[in-house]
């Protein structure tokens, strides 16, 4: 029974990965998949019709450098600072409240950007919009804040109590514990919390479509609007035909979206598993 | 090498009392304990050695809503004075914990970590205090040739000798010890206590220990401490030179613990 729902998973990976392959067979044969990866415009609707997925993919990437500019020190030094720093009562209420924000929608943070973020952009950097790669790449990094700081947490609060006081027993500050021993000590668990966040950040769809401004032009910096391979995926999949050209050529976005995380998730699963081994000699 | 202004390491205890919120652990305890010689705090678990250890270097102040009443000397000066830095003060009073806690890097980092931290950069200056303090802690000849080994490759006892290494290489005037022996094998226990032996020419050494055929070995005092009922305080039934706390106590309770009729 436990070896079978641990086989349902790989089962519904596979199916996931040959459903969305088979979708996507059509553009496959119409477009080819290295004309889409490649293409640099994002014309659907045109004749004939131009599907390159170059602005998406430049759109992620901006997107989410941004959100991990945002979110990675912040969230690694709030975690620092809950588990070494925080008394016990502030540790409590902080770690609930962050548990509750990663229950928020990420549509509330879209309105709340929407009404803040976007303006603010536009009048900071003197802009034409405030619809940027970056005012969605800054929301995208405080929602994904709350995962970065419970898994870094976690991680530093599971470093045994016997080094934190064998190095504050060596006449180190706090601080000092903190950067030397503890963050070292806690590096493996910091860095899945670090891929965690980019795997969120990566995926994150309703953000993008309401900050980002959708353009289809390939943003060269993120301070324009642009638009991601979610969002595309999100934002025109309900308009087209479905099994017609362009309904499989987001069908062929999704494939790569679906690689790309996979790609991630494994490079993260290595290096831990390296860093376990170390560990455990 | 850092250059230091010669103490001793002698510590005057008076009237001690230690708190955890409002439950008083350690009551009255009045004590001096001499430099350069090993003094043993025993008595049955739960009777306040580890505790009163843990005020002379003041970790105690790290465990939250633990308050200490009373006075500490360290040769002469206040240690819970407004002016006296935690910090500064486990410089002077190294420890060594009941479990062996190496960070978990290489050898030589584990060694260099606390004189790294206090300013000493030079190569060849941390060179040569590692190479003093793993020679001071009996560690030196076994693991010379590996100092770029992690740290968790070395056997239980020398992971505990490494402790001792690492605790020494700040030049403490004095060595804490909790039970450091009490995880490890009867050979690395002896090795321990080979290296206490030394080590007293040099530093002044408080070991807390519950084996009373380790105190009677390495010390030359010996302190023994009583929890008498749960709802009182435990406190310092008597102190003196371990050859007479073993011969001829000067207490019926002492006598009792060291006999083995409780505890």
């Amino acid at each position: 029974m436990i070896a079978a729902s641990g086989w349902l998973a790989i089962v519904i990976l596979a199916a996931i990965a040959i459903f969305l392959f088979f979708n996507a067979t059509r553009s496959f044969e119409e477009v080819g998949l290295w004309k889409m990866v490649s293409g640099e415009f994002w014309y659907p609707t045109s004749d004939p019709a131009q599907y390159g997925f170059l602005p998406s993919e430049a759109g992620s990437l901006w997107v989410t450098i941004v959100g991990l500019v945002v979110c990675v020190p912040l969230g690694v030094m709030s975690a620092i600072y809950i588990s070494e720093f925080a008394s016990r009562r502030f540790k409590d209420i902080a770690k609930s409240l962050i548990e509750f924000m990663a229950a928020i929608p990420s549509v509330v943070f879209g309105l709340i950007g929407l009404a803040l973020l976007v303006p603010w952009t536009q009048k900071l950097f003197n802009l034409d919009t405030g619809l940027t790669a970056f005012s969605a790449g800054v929301m995208i990094g405080i929602l994904t804040l709350p995962t970065i700081v419970s898994i870094a947490e976690d991680a530093m609060h599971a470093v045994p109590q016997d080094l934190r006081m064998g190095s504050l027993a060596l006449g180190n500050t706090r601080w000092q514990t903190a950067y030397k021993v503890i963050v070292p000590a806690a590096s493996s668990g910091i860095f899945a919390a670090v891929m965690l966040g980019l795997g969120r950040a990566i995926g994150e769809t309703m953000v993008v479509l309401m900050l980002a401004g959708n353009s289809g032009l390939i943003p060269s910096q993120p301070f324009v609007s642009a638009r991601t391979l979610p969002g595309t995926i999100a934002g025109e999949l309900g308009e087209v035909i479905q099994g017609g050209q362009h309904y499989s050529v987001l069908f062929a976005m999704g494939l790569v979206l679906f690689v790309v995380t996979f790609l991630v998730n494994l490079a993260a699963d290595s290096v831990l598993e390296r860093q376990r081994r170390r560990w455990r000699r | 090498m850092v250059e230091r202004t010669q103490t001793d390491g002698a510590f005057e205890l008076v009237d001690v009392s230690v708190s955890y919120g409002n439950e008083m652990a350690v009551g009255g305890v009045t004590m001096s304990i001499p430099e350069h010689a090993v003094t043993a705090l025993i008595g049955p678990s739960g009777c306040g050695k580890s505790t009163l250890l843990r005020c002379l270097n003041r970790m105690n102040d790290e465990l939250g809503d633990v308050t200490v009443d009373g006075t500490i000397l360290l040769d002469g000066q206040d240690i819970y004075a407004r002016t006296m830095d935690p910090v500064e003060l486990r410089i002077r009073v190294g420890q060594v914990f009941q479990k062996p806690n190496p960070f978990p890097m290489s050898i030589y980092d584990n060694v260099a970590y606390g004189p790294r931290t206090h300013g000493l950069r030079g190569k060849a200056e941390l060179d040569a205090v590692v190479e003093e303090s793993l020679k001071r802690a009996a560690l030196w000849n076994e693991v010379k040739d590996a100092l770029k080994k992690h740290a968790f490759e070395l056997s239980g006892g020398q992971q505990q000798r490494l402790c001792i290494a690492r605790a020494l290489a700040t030049e403490p005037e004095v060595l804490l010890m909790d039970e450091p022996a009490s995880a490890l094998d009867p050979i690395s226990t002896q090795q321990i206590e080979d290296t206490i032996a030394e080590l007293k020419e040099s530093v002044t050494i408080v070991i807390v220990t519950h084996n009373m055929q380790q105190a009677a070995r390495i010390s030359d005092r010996t302190a023994f401490m009583l929890r008498e009922s749960m709802d009182r305080p435990a406190t310092l039934i008597e102190i003196g030179e371990t050859r007479m706390m073993f011969t001829n106590p000067g207490d019926k309770r002492t006598e009792a613990y060291i006999t083995g009729r409780f505890g």
